[in-house]
């Protein structure tokens, strides 16, 4: 746990450090766009559809591997420690860890969608991997935990989420990728794929799931990014 | 009878109604800085169509707008900017738009085609030097008209194709419209080129009739 602490604290620094270098108006809004990106949350949450499906796309439009960009924020490709597991917890009825293989054991589901970046590209991908929300019930998440966090071995990269989209059916915690096991690049051994969200609010890397009473905003969430991003 | 109409319709009126004129010079800041702000948005991934798949016409991929063409600092911010100034804008329109209808001012400044094509026509030709004279003009030519409306139609396809952008899995079928995500972008950029374009020949013109900036501020006289 400590070691956590010293992550985050070092990520906050390297934040601050890009603001006094590039100037950059990070750490969320003030004054009127505080106020409107208030409103705009308001608007997205109301879009929002619970049961709407993103469309699922032909094998054909698939982007090739090469096209397809990953990001991490970690200065080397972050590699999965060994005796990785997934530690799910919060406010759960069983708090536990998965191994991959306890994840594979899992009702598996696919599918191909486009993903969108906050930077305005797309690319396709077919994922598969366990629903969140079939997670939730093994666990036994306490429906009255409004928020979900993920967090990872990236530098202590984090995201955390609003429910409804966590409990879509197209948000997985992803194991696989067009047919094949994760690559290190798209977040191995497992990573938050959607069809609902933003590039950056699937957190690659994954080391927790925590259901939660408070949002905890965000790597880029908290230097601007808006939290909901939905799509 | 018709005549008559006209007469009684616009009587008292100024040739730039008070709303007309606000709504209009509220556009300037707010489409300065939302275009700005949408350059910046872009800068982040200046290519248009999907990775792997550029659409290839576009002949600026991978270079980004100059910097002083931008607003909002970086990518973020000008998310936050674009995406609070485009709900005034589009209150700016619906009030010019609800003006127009309820005052009756779409009968003089709007594009109607059996009225007004062969006066824009006309206009064209003398614009380009293939006409000696000017066609008779009563409030705006028919090239005017043209513009103006066409221009909301844009401004329409503005606001479409930026929520097909902004939520392309809840707004599927205004994307649909579009061609998809992409498409919807790609028309986004479209329009502001159009957009851009509208504005230079707007401020070409208005030079060569100055008097038309002096209506626009105090109204003109009351017909």
């Amino acid at each position: 746990m400590p070691n956590i602490i010293t992550r985050r604290q070092l990520v906050a620094a390297v934040a601050t450090g890009a603001v006094l270098v590039t100037g950059k108006t990070a750490r969320a809004q003030s004054g009127f766009l505080r106020w409107m990106g208030r409103w705009n949350e308001r608007v997205d949450r109301a879009l929002f559809g619970s049961d709407r499906l993103a469309a699922e796309l032909s094998p054909a439009e698939t982007t090739l591997a090469e096209d397809f960009p990953s990001y991490f924020i970690s200065d080397t490709m972050p590699l999965a420690p060994a005796g990785w597991v997934l530690k799910v917890g919060g406010l759960v009825a069983r708090p536990a860890t998965f191994s991959l293989e306890q994840l594979q054991q899992m009702t598996r589901t696919d599918m191909r969608v486009r993903h969108h970046c906050v930077e305005g590209w797309s690319a396709v991908a077919a994922w598969h991997g366990v629903r969140l929300r079939d997670m939730a019930e093994v666990v036994g998440a306490d429906p009255r935990a409004p928020y979900v966090e993920f967090r990872s071995f990236d530098a202590g990269y984090w995201s955390s989420w609003d429910r409804a989209s966590a409990w879509h059916k197209q948000t997985l915690l992803a194991y696989g990728m067009n047919g094949a096991a994760l690559y290190p690049d798209h977040g191995a051994p497992l990573r938050v794929y959607s069809a609902v969200k933003l590039g950056y609010k699937m957190v690659k890397y994954l080391t927790e799931v925590n259901f939660l009473a408070e949002r905890t905003g965000g790597y880029w969430e908290d230097q601007g990014y808006e939290w909901f991003g939905g799509i | 009878m018709e005549a008559t109409d006209r007469q009684e319709r616009w009587k008292g009126r100024r040739a730039q109604p008070w709303l007309i004129r606000l709504t209009h010079w509220l556009n300037v800041p707010l489409l300065l800085l939302i275009a700005g702000s949408g350059l910046q948005i872009f800068a982040a991934y200046p290519a248009l169509g999907p990775r792997g798949a550029l659409y290839g016409w576009y002949p600026w991929d991978g270079i980004p707008p100059p910097t002083w063409a931008r607003f909002g600092g970086w990518l973020a911010g000008a998310r936050h900017w674009h995406f609070a100034l485009g709900w005034f804008l589009v209150l700016n329109g619906i009030a010019y738009l609800s003006y127009m209808a309820a005052r009756g001012e779409w009968r003089r400044r709007g594009f109607r085609p059996h009225r007004d094509t062969r006066n824009a026509i006309l206009m064209l030709l003398y614009y380009l030097r293939l006409r000696r004279i000017a066609p008779p003009i009563d409030f705006y030519n028919g090239l005017q008209r043209l513009a103006y409306s066409s221009i909301m139609v844009i401004a329409l396809a503005e606001v479409l194709s930026g929520l097909a952008i902004y939520k392309p899995v809840q707004l599927w079928w205004l994307g649909s419209l579009f061609g998809g995500y992409d498409g919807a972008r790609a028309v986004h950029l479209l329009g502001l080129g159009l957009l851009a374009l509208f504005t230079a020949i707007h401020l070409v013109m208005v030079a060569l009739h100055p008097r038309a900036i002096l209506t626009m501020l105090t109204g003109g006289k009351r017909a």
